[in-house]
């Protein structure tokens, strides 16, 4: 009983993190139509920032406190964030209005090739540090009541604090400011928010900018859990099964998709997997997302798909 | 004004042209040269670059002392992300270059396995030290590999003799239970069969535990673990696959003093930003560990990094994987020496006849003495039939700041080894068609 | 001046469907195929025919099925890789379970294979669509890659999981020098091409173009969307697994499954939407495109670097390449977004009216 708890708590925790790599295929899918396969290649690239940073602002300002200087490493790589959306906006989105979804997540791939050659040639290709002070060793809580305790694991428990914080900030944003108003607005019809003044450029922008500093969070947590490296860019590949479980347009569905795969595939491997051979997780992630898709072609919360001929 | 535009760009792309296409200035027949395929960007490129540096710095010392009996060396990288066709379309683009490659060495197991089918047909060495095909061993059916110094089926069967050794005995390991964590590719399966076959014999269960590339995502790896509550976990990884594992094992608790790695799983990168979370795990050494005080270490920071040539960064030289590279050209660079003592001195040396070097490589104490290796690694034998030379292993420890040495030597156990790299390489040759090499074709 | 049609009448029906309708097309191509035939072999060297034409006519082979699905049926897939090893693997075990089975037959069984697991992995395309799709296609190519290591019956037990061919042979014709492999390969290809075209003109290439254009309405106008969609799939799959016959025997000759892994899936899909999605020769543009490009680019950046004294060191160079490649991916997409092939048909018309466009 108490394993499959821990199971449970651990698959929950790790859907709580794809939540947040999901969280950045949804806010740009949903503003501008674009399934941007960039988001892994985001993440890596502002971790890289990240750590780089923080290693060089002690160097460059002489700051010693590490509060101070992984702060002023976040509003660096905040910004160069914001100005790597500014770029992608300006120089490949504006020039691709109106094309179909498969040229776009082609151009989105390109965008991902670039930013990892960027990121490589100017942060370098070594494994990197970000150290947040985030605790790394378990605790065991519960001990008396359930028979061999339960460990918990205190470093995801934070992350999946810090990921759902960023989350709720995010609904607000979206539901009580203009710009998020705007921002659904747009989501819902190009064409009517155009008319009636919202500037589709400047949306677009802001939104890839949330999804840079989403990315930037993601890999924050991520980068100080495995250590900040070129495979950080995978993890898109484990949160797209939760982006098409959920819906490609729903924040709901990305944060509930991501609890159901982090759990279905943690219990799969775990009583699963031994029976089987292992090393099941990854397809299973995928299969259950078509599971449901069989039912909700799209998905949990997507908008429901009317054909019209 | 058009024209002239015109005529100044084509003259440039002329000028760019004729500099792809004219050969190098120097003459190559003086040349030995060897290629060098290396990964330095893709999944794997924090470690697979210090061992490329390693490599390379090795080939820049004999040419600072003047060469191998006088033959200066020519190299040329390229990169393979550790990726088979990559690693294929280097192997097409280096073979023919500077005369002919010498010896080629993957670091991929991967490309290694591909390449074993192309060697033979273009008469070039393979060199595997530590990786690669373990059957390849049997010199008679692989003529071209050569996995020196140890394959994995010596890890894996002396890290069960570590284990046992702990645990006080070979007897204590009834009834024990032994989890591999591998990556999951040809290099992760690897020691199955063995580990399988030594739990047969000592009554000890093996547990395998699958890990997806790149390997970050262990979690449930980590909780079965946590579950069954195997005695030692043996970690066969490469890449952030370590650390990530590391990682997990302190966040489950699992006793790091427990948990041995196997010699790809074993250094710096692996462990630096663990660092006390490291503390007291275990890796098996291919004989090296960290050496930043060797001779040979002083002598590349004397004559290659104080000229301003190293080739990565100055405080890597010396650790494990750089070391790794090192001594891989090394053996290289020995086989081409050996193979000029018969075919004559101060003369570049074909594939061919590196095979030959590489098939009666001596390297004893006073040799290895005098290269400045004293220390780090015992004498090297191979002959026809035994292309690994060396089975010697020895096990080190991370002490939350740099790995120390913790075990005495050990040796392979040609027992269990030799019967099970016979029968692969039998079923090899059967499928291949290859006839084995008898004892007079060797004497040739 | 040269190119055009005109006084090329057409009197009969036949002469009307040709596929290359305008004499000159048809001498280009002949050339073409008499020169890759011929002349390639007494020209090029080992490194070109190995390391660049082999994989890029055997890519251009896996290119051209998965623009059957995706640019003739409209069904995004991001699982290619999965039935390019299912072809590879099937391929395998035919050869070696069955003595005396002939290479070809070996090969067209493994794409038979790979056509059966497209059927059945193309079922969730006549509920799903889209983007949904595409990534539920990833389902294959993970599981698929599960597969290939995990059951040690398809890799005939051998303890690595990786698995080798070798001693090549077409009736008499032993296949071990790379202009053998070349034309091997090339035969294949020309041949496929052709059922290729031919299918995309006929009823089933209609229907196919239907359903990508509309499906509703398509079914509507009586196309059975089943029929028709997993078709498509089963073609393509049946394409894409020759393709990865051709790849594990005769280019890589030992494999494992990452040699299928999910990078090559996107790399196919690229070939296809950056050579011309619903085009036969954009497949082989696109294919150029993705194979040469970064090979070249790997090769010519230090020789352009030192041109002007600047050495790039390996690292340098494949992030150099990364950036180059991604930019160059967007710069075409942005230029042309309906790939190469379109850009080539736009040529071709400038070309008819040329050197008197008005």
């Amino acid at each position: 009983m108490g394993f499959f708890i821990e199971t449970l708590i651990g698959g929950l925790m790790a859907g709580m993190l794809y939540s947040l790599v999901a969280l950045g295929f949804v806010l740009i899918f949903k503003a501008s139509g674009v399934f941007n396969f960039a988001q892994g290649a985001m993440v890596l690239f502002a971790a890289l920032a990240m750590a780089r940073f923080s290693a060089w602002v002690p160097e460059w300002l002489g700051v010693d406190s590490r509060l101070l200087a992984n702060g002023i490493a976040f509003v660096l790589s905040g910004a160069l964030m914001f100005a790597v959306a500014w770029l992608i906006e300006r120089l490949v989105l504006r020039h691709l209005v109106n094309q179909d979804g498969a040229t776009l997540l082609m151009a989105t791939l390109g965008i991902a090739y670039v930013l990892e050659g960027v990121g490589s040639s100017i942060f370098g290709s070594d494994i990197y540090k970000i150290d947040v002070g985030m605790p790394k060793e378990p605790v065991m809580i519960l001990e008396e009541s359930i028979e061999g305790g339960l460990l918990i694991n205190r470093e995801d428990f934070v992350a999946a604090l810090i990921a759902a914080l960023l989350v709720s900030l995010l609904w607000l944003f979206f539901q009580k400011t203009a710009t998020g108003r705007a921002l659904r607005a747009v989501a819902d019809d190009h064409q009517a928010a155009q008319s009636i003044g919202i500037p589709l450029n400047r949306i677009w922008v802001i939104v890839w900018c949330v999804a840079g500093l989403v990315a930037l969070v993601a890999g924050i947590i991520w980068g100080s859990k495995l250590g900040v490296q070129f495979s950080l860019a995978t993890v898109a590949l484990r949160a797209l099964p939760v982006v098409i479980l959920g819906g490609l347009t729903s924040i709901p569905g990305a944060i509930i998709g991501g609890l159901i795969i982090g759990v279905g595939e943690k219990l799969s491997e775990v009583y699963l997997g031994p029976f089987i051979g292992g090393g099941i997780e990854i397809w299973f992630a995928y299969q259950l997302a078509l599971v449901f898709l069989l039912f909700r072609p799209q998905g949990l919360f997507g908008e429901k798909i009317i054909d019209r001929v | 004004m058009k024209l002239q535009q015109l005529i100044r760009m084509a003259s440039a792309a002329l000028a760019l042209f004729s500099s792809l296409t004219a050969p190098p200035v120097l003459a190559q027949a003086k040349e030995q040269f060897f290629p060098v395929l290396v990964y330095r960007t893709g999944a794997y490129a924090t470690n697979g670059q210090q061992w490329a540096n390693g490599y390379l710095d090795y080939l820049k010392l004999i040419n600072a002392k003047g060469g191998i009996n006088g033959v200066r060396i020519s190299f040329e990288e390229c990169e393979t992300a550790y990726a088979t066709d990559r690693g294929v379309e280097c192997y097409e683009r280096l073979k023919g270059k500077g005369g002919g490659a010498t010896v080629f060495q993957p670091l991929s197991t991967g490309i290694t396995f591909a390449l074993t089918e192309k060697v033979p047909v273009d008469r070039i060495p393979l060199i595997t030290a530590g990786y690669g095909r373990s059957e390849s061993q049997n010199g008679a059916v692989f003529t071209w590999n050569f996995p020196l110094l140890g394959t994995y089926w010596v890890g894996a069967d002396v890290a069960i003799q570590h284990i046992a050794k702990k645990e006080g005995g070979i007897a204590k390991l009834k009834g024990k239970k032994i989890a591999l964590v591998y990556h999951d590719s040809p290099y992760g399966k690897e020691p199955i069969p063995i580990l399988q076959e030594l739990g047969k014999t000592h009554g000890f269960d093996v547990q395998l535990l699958p890990v997806a590339h790149p390997g970050v995502e262990q979690k449930a790896t980590w909780l079965q673990i946590r579950q069954q509550k195997p005695d030692y976990v043996l970690l066969w990884g490469w890449g952030v696959m370590n650390s990530t594992a590391l990682r997990e094992a302190q966040s489950t608790g699992y006793p790091r003093d427990r948990m041995i790695g196997i010699w790809w799983a074993g250094a710096e990168p692996d462990v630096k930003d663990v660092a006390e979370g490291a503390k007291g795990y275990s890796a098996l050494t291919l004989q090296h560990g960290a050496e930043p005080g060797s001779k040979v270490v002083k002598e590349i920071l004397d004559l290659v990094y104080a000229k301003g040539q190293g080739t990565g960064p100055k405080d890597e030289v010396g650790q494990v994987l750089y070391m790794r590279g090192l001594i891989s050209a090394m053996l290289g660079v020995e086989g081409v020496r050996k193979a000029q003592e018969r075919y004559g001195k101060g003369k570049v040396m074909t594939g061919e006849q590196v095979r030959w070097g590489l098939e009666n490589l001596n390297l004893d104490q006073k040799a290895l003495d005098a290269m400045g290796f004293a220390g780090v690694m015992r004498p090297v034998q191979t002959s026809c039939l035994d292309h690994m030379g060396s089975s010697w292993v020895r096990v080190h420890t991370w002490n939350g700041s740099k790995w120390e040495f913790s075990s005495d030597w050990y040796q392979a156990d040609e027992k269990v080894i030799r019967p099970m790299v016979m029968l692969a390489s039998g079923k090899y040759a059967d499928e291949k068609k290859i006839k084995p090499r008898t004892p007079e074709e060797c004497r040739k | 001046m040269l190119y055009r049609e005109n006084g090329q009448f057409k009197t009969s029906y036949a002469a009307d469907q040709q596929i290359f309708a305008i004499a000159q097309d048809r001498w280009a191509i002949l050339a073409i195929i008499v020169f890759a035939l011929v002349g390639v072999p007494l020209l090029v060297d080992e490194y070109l025919f190995r390391a660049i034409l082999i994989p890029f006519l055997i890519l251009s082979l896996a290119a051209l099925g998965v623009n059957i699905l995706v640019g003739y049926c409209g069904q995004i897939t991001l699982g290619a890789g999965a039935f390019m090893a299912v072809g590879a693997y099937a391929a395998y075990n035919f050869h070696i379970r069955i003595d005396g089975l002939p290479l070809l037959v070996s090969f067209l069984l493994g794409g038979c294979t790979a056509a059966a697991v497209g059927i059945v992995f193309g079922i969730p395309s006549l509920r799903v669509r889209g983007l949904y799709l595409a990534v539920a296609t990833l389902a294959a190519q993970f599981f698929t890659d599960w597969v290939f290591l995990r059951v040690p019956w398809f890799t005939n037990n051998a303890s690595s999981g990786s698995v080798s061919v070798a001693n090549l042979q077409i009736l008499s014709w032993r296949i071990e020098t790379p202009v053998d492999k070349y034309l091997l390969c090339l035969t294949i290809l020309v041949v496929f091409a052709l059922l290729a075209k031919n299918m995309t003109r006929c009823a089933i290439g209609r229907q196919w173009m239907a359903i990508r254009d509309m499906d509703v309405a398509a079914e509507v106008i009586g196309i059975r969307p089943l029929f028709a969609k997993l078709s498509a799939f089963a073609v393509s799959s049946f394409f894409v697994g020759t393709a990865g016959a051709l790849w594990g025997f005769v280019h890589l000759a030992s494999w494992e499954p990452a040699a299928f892994s999910v990078d090559r899936s996107f790399q196919l899909l690229f070939m296809v939407i950056i050579g011309g999605l619903g085009s036969i020769m954009g497949s082989f543009f696109g294919a150029a495109f993705i194979v040469i490009l970064p090979i070249a680019l790997n090769q010519f950046l230090p020789a352009i670097g030192s041109v002007f004294g600047v050495s790039i060191s390996t690292a340098g160079v494949s992030h150099a390449e990364l950036i180059i490649f991604g930019a160059l991916i967007i710069f075409f997409l942005i230029k042309e977004p309906h790939g190469i092939a379109r850009m080539w048909s736009t040529g071709k018309e400038k070309l008819r009216l040329w050197p008197f466009p008005h």
